[in-house]
């Protein structure tokens, strides 16, 4: 198939940035939406321009690295997926395709497509884990008797890759479905409950102070989640915040 | 504690909480204002009782008005910060394929009521005011009956008026058919009963806003 692309060519986080259009002739429709993209790179190097800059590492839709908002959707038109697992039979002949880098304040575009998501790491970091004794008296964790429904929703919460598809689809640049997952997943679990309250106060504080908008639940990255991350994990990490607060 | 109050969290839970209130209040608006169909005697006795009772006057109507304010204030304030959260808009973005228009547009529905109870304060409220403690009248009295039935068909007499109800209360259901479970899902409810709760929810945000669009063209065909 042969399409026009409109691509976000930007050269650093100073550059003002623009749409640039592209055509790529004879697109397979097996190819995955990045091999089309490297079929397009290989015609930008072979005519000694700069290829065009994206996000991509496993490209089996488990890392979260791919993040390009096209036509208007985080990875793309299909549910349930990351732009990796997007194929070209998603798009028909003579298309005109629209390719953005995911936006929000709190991820910067830092060249082309790629978006700096280390306020992911960073959230993270203030609280997304658990502190274990490694003295050798560790309790196995199997040892640990838990309900099998809490287990199943602790691991759906844990599916979560940090794609950041929740932030760029919301119209709010929200990432409360992240955060939401991230404190679900140990707070349904005994490990996780010794630290719960600590962890949500730490995490909601530094998910503000990166400067993501606020929810206002129009369900939108629900909808747009590759890995199906429900708002029902919104609701408990606001029940933990108010639990933890109060 | 500070930090709580400065929260995102605490500012859904904050608008949540208002939107209880105004909901439950819009209720019992409505089942006042629907007496006024059936019976002109109950409608002026009601209308009487909750513009004379101190406890109403005093104590319900300085809490509403917070209410309101508080809610409007709250709404501008989480809708400038979002702003601030998403610098640069996408050329193409189809927000219709994962959200409803009412969910997106909430400040725009809102903006359309906060006319509407700009409208209402000047029609209802104001005058209310002048004659109760600015003239020191709490009779209720005007030709010897009661004044509110009277005063409420004299509103609706005007197709204007009538076409503004209409309107406002057309934006007001929109501004419910997302804001109704987006309060539940704020406070933290979302569970079995949430399927339910959303019918429910939806029941509510058409049909209350209906039923005072009825009841204004009732007394407009009926003046």
């Amino acid at each position: 198939m042969d399409l026009t692309l409109k691509i976000w060519r930007q050269k650093n986080s100073e550059d003002k940035g623009q749409l640039v259009d592209y055509k790529v002739t004879d697109i397979s429709e097996h190819m995955s939406f990045l091999e089309m993209m490297d079929v397009l790179n290989e015609q930008i190097i072979e005519k000694g321009e700069e290829p065009i800059a994206f996000d991509h590492d496993c490209r089996e839709g488990i890392c979260g690295m791919c993040s390009m908002y096209i036509n208007g959707e985080a990875h793309g038109p299909d549910r349930g997926i990351t732009t990796c697992q997007l194929h070209m039979r998603s798009f028909k002949d003579g298309d005109t395709i629209h390719i953005e880098p995911f936006r929000a304040a709190a991820f910067p575009v830092i060249k082309d497509l790629v978006v700096d998501r280390t306020s992911f790491d960073r959230i993270q970091q203030s609280g997304a884990y658990i502190s274990v004794n490694t003295s050798g008296n560790t309790q196995d964790a199997n040892a640990i008797p838990i309900a099998k429904a809490a287990a199943d929703e602790a691991m759906d919460a844990a599916t979560c890759i940090g794609c950041g598809a929740c932030v760029a689809t919301c119209k709010n640049s929200s990432a409360m479905l992240f955060v939401g997952a991230k404190v679900s997943q140990y707070a349904l679990l005994p490990q996780g409950q010794v630290e719960a309250a600590d962890r949500v106060l730490n995490m909601v504080k530094q998910m503000d102070e990166e400067g993501f908008g606020n929810c206002t639940n129009t369900g939108a990255c629900e909808v747009e989640c590759p890995k199906g991350i429900s708002l029902e994990n919104i609701a408990r990490m606001n029940r933990e915040f108010l639990k933890a607060s109060l | 504690m500070s930090g709580f109050i400065s929260s995102s969290i605490a500012r859904k839970v904050s608008m949540a909480l208002s939107a209880f209130f105004l909901m439950f209040f819009l209720l019992q608006h409505f089942a006042i204002n629907l007496t006024s169909v059936f019976s002109a005697d109950v409608f002026n006795e009601i209308s009487h009782f909750m513009g004379t009772n101190p406890a109403v006057q005093f104590a319900l109507q300085p809490v509403l008005i917070f209410g309101v304010v508080f809610h409007f204030v709250m709404g501008f304030i989480l809708e400038i910060k979002n702003k601030k959260a998403t610098t640069v808009k996408y050329a193409v973005d189809n927000g219709a394929a994962n959200s409803t228009w009412a969910s997106r547009n909430m400040i725009y529905s809102g903006l359309a009521i906060l006319a509407f109870i700009v409208l209402h304060f000047v029609d209802f409220w104001f005058p209310e005011i002048n004659t109760k403690f600015i003239q020191g009248d709490w009779s209720g009295m005007h030709d010897g009956e009661l004044r509110y039935f009277h005063e409420l068909q004299h509103k609706f007499a005007n197709p204007a008026r009538v076409i503004a109800y209409v309107v406002a209360f057309f934006f007001l259901a929109l501004h419910l058919l997302h804001g109704f479970n987006s309060a539940f899902q704020s406070v933290g409810a979302n569970n079995k009963y949430t399927k339910g709760l959303k019918t429910f929810g939806k029941l509510y945000a058409i049909l209350i806003p209906l039923g005072f669009v009825c009841i204004a063209i009732f007394h407009h065909l009926n003046h």
